[in-house]
């Protein structure tokens, strides 16, 4: 039996690949309690990964696609509208699957686009693993959720801010970015840390779905499937799993509360509206 | 299916394609499209149940019932539901064998947990070792069924406790002046009311009902995902129709499938609104009095 600074030592940065730890995973009877609480913590490092990299990239796609199907151009409204049809009416497992199944069909060695005087080879082999490919549909959904969230915070406006933007002369990329930017972000905040912490726990169906784990390095959930697997007892890798995400959404709320609140910093302290948790999990 | 599909090798295209999609398990992968049907039209009233018991429990006057309810609602909803979806049918088919193993074998002397196994009786197997193979994804499927009814009774829950609150306080009042019981204000006031708060809520959630569907396939249910997966893998000649790599064409299918699903229900939820709107105190049913005059 190992001891639990020996399990520490063998597995916490074990999600990173079989180089960093030891080569195995615990099996069978092996398997201790320490084992099971550090290397579902190995596996949160993919759990962020994929959460806080999704978020940041998503997040200034979403603002495009919001901007994109709040415009009274049909050719950039249809377009996004669209998107975020595909987007928000599918599951995501089902998206998982397809994307990887669409993946798989791409030449392994990458696509040659010829530009007359240069050849650019895109690579596309990457594209299935789940930390590239995985990666991209947790993006594309995210857009898809956030977009939907600062359109609707676009409508609601206040109408006297644009007024007051087009009263100092304010108009078009300067109006955006010191008078609609800031009120849609402030306005979509509290719905938008609940999008964050949807994708969060969203992340457990990586691996789940079809991108496949090498190297036996996953994400929380997957270990935590693995010991499940490994010794036919629920009661332990699932309430570890549980309470590790639970301390990840509290500090999803806490941050995102932190930005709440300087995005109300000029309101008066009544009216800055609270973030409030309230999850809905599955999309 | 068809005469002519004795030999599809020298088949032309169409023909071939005719006989390629009413194979048997081409039939297998309809099926199951009905199937996620099935499991939405058995989950959602038995959610819609488990919500309005969780939801009165909340209200529940008596402390421990309101600690149970709200207990219920929040864990529920604090953790990721793929957690409860692998975690209940396992751990509720643990919890029966244990109890059939203390009913029906009571002179057991071995630990039921021995190391990674879990151990019961052979009376205590359930389904049965020797039940057929219909019992035995009855009880697969309605293993599901419970694990989805309770990660969505508790979301029902959290609505419809905030519609039953949301009805306007005066109406109650006025019913409790005219002497009628708090279960009376409930059935009468109450009850009626509700629903056209409770209804943005719950389409929110039936739509991540559906998109939560397809998980049933992490449940070891042959369902949609199941046969897009298998048919659409790649088969070499050995197979009676050979083709490359088509899952993505399959999931493309299932894609449409759940596109059509949320759109249609989208629409239909947007009637029944429309129509619980009439005659409510709401600037919906105030809307339809103006349409109307």
């Amino acid at each position: 039996m190992r001891s639990c600074a020996e399990s520490l030592n063998a597995y916490i940065l074990r999600a990173l690949g079989r180089d960093w730890g030891e080569r195995l995973l615990p099996r069978g009877l092996d398997i201790t309690l320490c084992d099971q609480v550090v290397l579902i913590a190995s596996g949160l490092i993919w759990t962020v990964y994929f959460a806080a990299l999704a978020i940041f990239i998503g997040f200034f796609l979403a603002v495009a696609v919001a901007v994109a199907k709040s415009s009274e151009n049909p050719w950039l409204s249809r377009p996004a509208a669209t998107f975020v049809f595909v987007f928000r009416g599918s599951p995501l497992f089902i998206q998982f699957f397809f994307f990887y199944s669409a993946f798989v069909l791409l030449p392994r060695a990458g696509i040659d686009i010829p530009l007359g005087f240069v050849t650019l080879t895109v690579q596309t082999s990457a594209l299935t693993t789940a930390q590239v490919g995985g990666l991209i549909v947790l993006v594309l959904n995210t857009t898809a959720y956030s977009a939907e969230l600062f359109a609707g915070a676009l409508r609601s406006i206040p109408k006297g801010d644009l007024e007051a933007a087009d009263a100092y002369g304010l108009s078009g990329f300067t109006k955006f970015r010191r008078v609609v930017f800031p009120s849609m972000l402030r306005l979509a905040w509290p719905s938008y840390t609940n999008e964050a912490i949807f994708l969060t726990h969203s992340t457990t169906l990586v691996f789940l779905s079809a991108f496949p784990a090498r190297q036996q390095s996953g994400e929380a959930f997957y270990y935590a499937r693995y010991f499940v697997d490994q010794t036919f007892n629920p009661f332990i890798g699932y309430p570890l799993v549980a309470a590790y995400f639970i301390l990840l959404t509290l500090a999803i709320v806490g941050l995102f509360g932190l930005a709440n609140r300087h995005l109300n910093r000029h309101l008066p302290q009544a009216h800055r509206p609270r973030v409030r948790f309230r999850p809905q999990y599955i999309r | 299916m068809f005469a002519f599909c004795t030999d599809p090798s020298t088949l032309p295209q169409w023909q071939w394609f005719a006989c390629y999609l009413t194979t048997g398990t081409h039939f297998a992968f309809y099926r199951s499209f009905f199937m996620v049907m099935l499991l939405l039209a058995i989950t959602a009233p038995i959610a819609l149940g488990m919500g309005l018991l969780g939801a009165m429990a909340v209200r529940s006057r008596i402390w421990p019932v309101s600690w149970l309810g709200k207990g219920y609602v929040n864990i529920v909803r604090g953790v990721p539901d793929i957690v409860f979806f692998m975690f209940v049918p396992i751990a509720l088919g643990q919890g029966i064998e244990w109890v059939f193993h203390h009913i029906n074998c009571p002179d057991w002397d071995q630990p039921i947990r021995q190391g990674n196994d879990f151990i019961v009786c052979r009376e205590a197997k359930v389904p049965a070792p020797n039940a057929p193979a219909w019992v035995r994804s009855t009880y697969a499927f309605s293993m599901a069924v419970i694990a989805y009814a309770l990660v969505f009774g508790a979301f029902a829950a959290n609505t419809l406790y905030g519609a039953m609150q949301a009805v306007p306080r005066a109406q109650v009042e006025t019913a409790e002046a005219y002497g009628m019981t708090s279960g009376q204000v409930f059935r009468r006031i109450i009850m009626p009311q509700m629903w056209v708060y409770a209804l943005p809520g719950l389409s929110n959630i039936w739509q991540i009902l559906i998109k939560a569907t397809p998980l049933l396939f992490l449940l070891g249910i042959q369902d949609a995902v199941y046969w897009a997966r298998e048919l659409g893998g790649q088969k070499t000649s050995l197979y009676t129709y050979p083709h490359p790599d088509w899952r993505v064409w399959y999931f493309l299918v299932l894609l449409s499938f759940y596109l059509f699903l949320t759109w249609g229900s989208e629409r239909i939820f947007a009637r029944i609104n429309t129509r619980l709107s009439r005659g409510q105190a709401t600037a919906a049913g105030e809307r339809l009095r103006k349409a109307a005059a």
